[in-house]
């Protein structure tokens, strides 16, 4: 897929040909490792300097290797890696760069002035492995609490409560645990005051009408000018990826579930995507279709709710009740489908877990007939009024440099006028079969991410339909040994695929070891699963690059200057999930 | 002379028994009429139609704890409530909702309704201020920037009723309207009117102080019990009071045909505009806080303005 040899071959001219290390992944994306030292000026010269740079920083990333079954050889040994993930829109093409450190408790060069998005993923990276970052303004915890004790993805961390001994609060936990709760500004490197004014803060969140979560935003404040707003998050922090280290590749399917909580089986097919790769599986043409629709069902549901909860932040009471009820129908043929409806838990390593159901057509005929109008009295009931556009035209605005400076991807991406689209530009799951157009505008403000997304639907809504006319015949599942579950009846011929099943049922497919990335168009931008097998039942270390987590980052800075009534409007155009931002 | 006390009396005690029991029953109106327009049902399950939804959130708010937080400043705390409750109703007292049926029929009616509906904004203000809760200080202060910016066009858009009845008596502005109701020849001043008295009322898509999703509850987020029902109550009859002013100022009050009897028109022609009310909080969104103000010094005041003057003009040509 990827024609990356260009890349190799400008990094050597530079840096000359022993820098860089080179390594096969299943993903095929470039990866090279490379002195710590050198970091900085590598990265720098990505972005800023070759020919068609890599400009957005898609994620960062570490690994414990410490504990890992097979040391890939001839590779530096490390105690941790740090992974970087570049991403060229000129080029279409990604490159990871991998930094082994070698100390227990290490040290890192900071790239948060090169990378404004590399500020939290650094201060993740720190709350999760330790690793320090120098130069960096201000490292500290960011998804666990501040008081927590250790660094829950490092290995010698314990994966569950039953492994740490019982919970004790003594007095002067309780004391500790109060005095983390005192707010201080200074802390949060906000100043008490101006030459001219106090300023007052306020605290928006956790419990709020406004955050659609448990989100808390500190906003300094002159009168209801937001002087500067500090998104605080990690309220909604699962570990999903530590539990992905103890989830077999198959049970951590409906996990992911729950990343993207709106996404629904979308997030399923990130992670597959990444899986199949590892596995090497090539799916059915029925199933790439069946995933395809069921994505693009929950693409619209997705929309619906945010459609609907944006319209309400700014006081119009009755979208959100003509749009959840829209959605309900979405969730009836979901539930047709899959049995479940927000959290389907629905596709399967190599396939989805059962064949379309007899009279699925009718169901989506309907919906696919019944909701055009519905979209287009929508239109004029928010889109064309004009409260609506005052409170949304011109606000919250950034450009397409500061969009990819700060790695947003998605509709965001698109408000701003570049017609970037993963479905596209790199199709995943047959999507190069569908024909749909990508929604753009051009002024990059709130008003401009509500018209991608109500596009968005139309568009959605025409992959459905092609979906429906043109689904191929065929099996529901890949025919290939390391697919969940394994197919029931060939195991009834002989005692070999028996104990095979039995094997892949009870302790799950081993897979292969590597390395593999997926990136797809989920419904808040770009979502991927960075996944490492060293072999075995389960995953060495899962990554979950979500959209939501960059666009929150950017708060701060696309919010300074306006009101505290214009946050939510931003808030709203976000469109982000609290599970999707701290997993 | 005691006839006449006893029947003052009758009045007053019928209109408060009724105005209470109306602004307790708008929660159950406004809350069906908003089920119905969002395609859901609404409070169904209390007795018929739901109607007992009425009885159980007044129980509920008379039987909560009665909580004052202990970082409030607690006499203003308790007072700011109340205000606005009594200012609504005093400014019911000059309302004829019949002939007859008046409780003051002052001859500075009008004067005297603007004077209790601007205290009103007290109550904001003091009760936001006395919570000592930011989300409520910054609710009062939008809400008192609001109600005294949309009281003053509020006030002049009814001039040009009066300079047309030639009366501050609001029974003299009803039969004024005998020939033809003053919506016709006033119209902006009555679209002026109606655009103040949301304002004034704090009702989406104006309800600016209360902002749900900005502010939580804006000045009103630390109370409960009876001291929060008493700002809801006071929000339904303040809705009941401007619909009855613009009933008695644009839309000839009491007057109709004679197959009805007037305080029924009167009636039905309140509860029309009530449902207006209820209608534009289902369907438009809040400006924000300082669009508010532009819209009103910028383009309402200017409107206001141009309207008394034409009216003043006309008449004084007329009368040539």
């Amino acid at each position: 897929m990827e024609n990356n040899s260009g890349t190799l071959l400008e990094l050597q001219s530079r840096f000359g040909e022993d820098t860089f290390k080179q390594q096969q992944t299943r993903d095929e994306i470039l990866t090279l490792w490379m002195p710590c030292n050198q970091l900085k000026e590598v990265l720098t010269f990505l972005k800023s300097a070759v020919p068609k740079p890599f400009r957005m920083l898609y994620d960062l990333a570490a690994v414990d290797e410490r504990t890992r079954n097979k040391q890939h050889n001839g590779f530096p040994s490390a105690a941790f890696t740090l992974v970087y993930h570049l991403f060229s829109f000129e080029r279409n093409e990604f490159v990871r760069l991998k930094v082994a450190l070698s100390d227990e408790f290490p040290t890192a060069p900071s790239i948060s002035n090169i990378w404004a998005n590399a500020n939290w993923y650094e201060r993740e990276v720190y709350d999760m492995f330790g690793i320090k970052f120098e130069g960096h303004p201000h490292l500290s915890r960011i998804l666990m609490p501040r008081t927590w004790v250790g660094h829950p993805l490092r290995k010698e961390h314990p994966a569950r409560a039953t492994e740490m001994g019982p919970f004790q609060l003594y007095d002067d936990k309780v004391d500790l645990e109060q005095a983390a709760l005192q707010f201080k500004p200074e802390e949060w490197g906000l100043e008490r005051q101006s030459e001219d004014s106090d300023f007052m803060f306020l605290n928006i969140g956790p419990q709020h009408p406004g955050t659609h979560g448990v989100l808390r935003i500190i906003l300094q404040l002159d009168g209801e000018d937001i002087v500067d707003a500090i998104p605080d998050i990690g309220f909604h922090h699962r570990g999903a990826e530590k539990m992905g280290e103890r989830q077999t590749w198959h049970s951590y399917i409906p996990y992911t579930d729950r990343v993207d909580y709106l996404g629904g089986v979308m997030n399923n097919l990130a992670y597959l995507l990444s899986v199949e790769k590892l596995a090497g599986i090539e799916v059915p043409e029925r199933v790439k279709v069946i995933r395809v629709m069921l994505c693009e069902l929950f693409r619209i549901a997705s929309h619906l709710v945010w459609y609907g909860t944006f319209a309400q932040d700014l006081g119009q009471l009755s979208p959100v009740f003509y749009m959840f009820s829209d959605r309900e129908k979405i969730f009836n043929i979901i539930e047709a489908v899959c049995g479940g409806r927000m959290h389907p838990n629905w596709f399967r390593i190599g396939g989805v877990a059962q064949d379309l159901p007899k009279g699925w057509e009718k169901l989506v005929q309907d919906f696919v007939d019944y909701f055009p109008k519905r979209l287009k009295e929508y239109d004029s009931m928010v889109m064309k009024n004009s409260l609506f556009k005052a409170r949304t035209v011109g606000i919250g605005i950034f450009t397409l440099d500061e969009a990819i400076e700060w790695g947003v991807t998605g509709p965001g991406l698109r408000a701003c006028g570049m017609e970037w689209d993963f479905r596209k530009k790199r199709p995943y799951s047959g999507y190069e079969m569908f024909d749909f157009d990508i929604p753009t505008a051009a002024n990059g403000d709130c008003y401009d991410r509500a018209v991608v997304r109500v596009e968005e639907m139309r568009q959605s809504l025409r992959i459905i339909e092609q979906c429906l006319k043109n689904m191929p015949e065929g099996p529901y599942k890949a025919d290939h040994p390391l697919t969940t579950p394994p197919m029931k009846e060939r195991t009834m011929h002989d005692i070999e695929t028996l104990i095979s099943h039995f094997l892949s049922v009870t302790w799950g497919p081993v897979m292969p070891a590597g390395e593999a990335m997926s990136c797809i168009e989920a419904t808040k931008g770009a979502n991927g699963y960075y996944l490492t097998s060293d072999g075995n039942t389960n995953p060495y270390r899962v990554r979950i690059r979500t959209p939501s987590f960059p666009h929150m980052q950017m708060l701060p800075y696309i919010s300074r200057g306006y009101t505290v009534a214009d946050m939510l409007s931003i808030l709203g155009a976000m469109d982000y999930v609290l599970a999707d931002i701290d997993r | 002379m005691e006839a006449e006390t006893t029947s003052y009396l009758l009045i007053i005690g019928v209109t408060l028994f009724v105005l209470l029991n109306v602004a307790a029953l708008l929660i159950w109106v406004e809350r069906r009429m908003l089920a119905l327009w969002q395609d859901r049902y609404g409070p169904n399950r209390a007795g018929p139609f739901g109607l007992l939804i009425v009885a159980a959130d007044s129980l509920k708010l008379f039987f909560k704890q009665d909580w004052i937080p202990p970082f409030a400043d607690k006499k203003v705390f308790v007072i700011a409530p109340t205000v606005v409750l009594i200012s609504v109703l005093m400014a019911f007292a000059v309302v004829p909702f019949a002939p007859g049926i008046v409780v003051a029929d002052l001859n500075i009616g009008l004067l005297f309704f603007l004077a209790m509906s601007s205290m009103g904004a007290y109550s904001i203000i003091l009760g936001g201020w006395a919570s000592n809760n930011k989300y409520s200080l910054l609710g009062s202060m939008r809400g008192a920037a609001q109600m005294i910016s949309y009281e003053v066009f509020m006030g002049l858009s009814l001039m040009g009723v009066v300079l047309m009845a030639g009366s501050f008596n609001l029974s003299d502005i009803v039969l004024a309207q005998a020939e033809m109701w003053f919506v016709v020849p006033q119209i902006l001043g009555f679209i002026i009117f109606f655009i103040a008295g949301i304002a004034e009322t704090h009702r989406l898509p104006l309800d600016i102080p209360e902002a749900e999703s900005e502010l939580s509850a804006g000045f009103h987020s630390e109370y409960s019990g009876m001291k929060f029902g008493m700002f809801f109550i006071g929000e339904y009859l303040g809705i009941t009071l401007i619909s009855c002013m613009v009933v008695t100022l644009y839309f000839g009050g009491w007057l109709g045909p004679d197959f009805l009897p007037p305080i029924v028109w009167f009636i039905l022609k309140v509860a029309f505009f009530i449902m207006i009310f209820i209608l534009l909080r289902a369907s438009l969104p809040r400006p924000r806080y300082d669009q508010l103000m532009e819209y009103g010094w910028k383009i309402l005041l200017p409107l206001t303005l141009l309207n008394l003057l034409v009216t003043a003009g006309v008449l004084l040509w007329l009368a040539e």
